[in-house]
């Protein structure tokens, strides 16, 4: 009975979900700087991959150490994760993130090669 | 059994009270994936809030990500603890093109009535990974005061 009864909760456990984190994307002189809102992923918490011209953040969530009844829930203590495409314009060397307050900063430095570039006229 | 008064919605008009539930109710069935779920009808936000009451006091947790601490603002006032700030954002697009545009700025405010008396001189709070947790210890007896806690 037990063993029934458990097979399809250990299912539901094995089904991840993730919930998308908000961003913003802007463009400067040099680069790109994407922000994700991901409130409570630490650094250690934080993985960011870059593959196959795609650039993939996931972000783990500390766990909560509440405890007592729950009045009030609308987190949903999902973990984050997002996959963008990276243009060809992008030096995928040079990225690098930080976390802070559970926001992620990248930085994506344009390649030099698409950099706007004076040519002296002799 | 208990009698309610029919109240047809046609004659208790209020549009935006309607458009205002009906936003809701689209938040609700999309919550888990749309990233825009906390932007508020009139361009506001509002953030998510866990509360939990364990016996000896109250835990509130809200989902903050990216603020300045200083711009986080507690005040407690007669059993209600109100959460509100604002939020600027961090890289300021003067001569930078935006491609997308997702997170919420600006002003945000959250009430909460907590269900028994509080003592509001124990109230504390700490910000951490873009969480602001208020711990609210409970009153021995009913007191009224007002105070404005700190963020530490």
């Amino acid at each position: 009975m037990n063993a029934q009864t458990e097979k399809p909760q250990e299912k539901q456990a094995q089904r991840v979900s993730y919930l998308t984190p908000p961003a913003n994307i802007l463009e400067t002189e040099d680069g790109y700087v994407l922000e994700a809102e991901m409130p409570g992923v630490a650094k250690e918490g934080l993985e960011v991959i870059v593959e196959n011209g795609q650039l993939h953040l996931i972000g783990r969530r500390a766990p909560l150490e509440a405890r007592g009844r729950e009045l009030v829930r609308e987190s949903t203590r999902l973990d984050f994760r997002r996959t963008f495409d990276l243009g060809p314009s992008i030096d995928t060397q040079r990225i690098s993130a930080k976390i802070e307050q559970g926001l992620l900063l990248l930085q994506l430095p344009k390649a030099e090669s698409v950099k706007p570039r004076k040519i002296d006229i002799l | 059994m208990s009698l309610i008064r029919f109240q047809p919605t046609e004659l208790a008009w209020s549009p935006l009270e309607r458009l205002a539930s009906l936003r809701e109710e689209m938040n609700r069935l999309f919550a888990s994936q749309s990233p825009d779920r906390d932007a508020g009808l009139f361009g506001g936000w509002s953030p998510n809030m866990d509360v939990y009451d364990d016996r000896e006091e109250f835990v509130l947790y809200c989902e903050l990500p990216g603020m300045v601490r200083d711009k986080i603002e507690l005040a407690f006032q007669d059993g209600t603890l109100t959460v509100g700030g604002e939020r600027q954002p961090g890289q300021p697009a003067d001569d930078k093109s935006t491609f997308r545009s997702e997170r919420s700025f600006g002003k945000f405010q959250r009430s909460l009535t907590l269900p028994s008396r509080v003592d509001p001189a124990k109230i504390t709070a700490s910000y951490t990974d873009g969480v602001l947790r208020v711990v609210l210890p409970k009153a021995e007896e009913a007191r009224q005061r007002q105070i404005t806690v700190n963020v530490s």
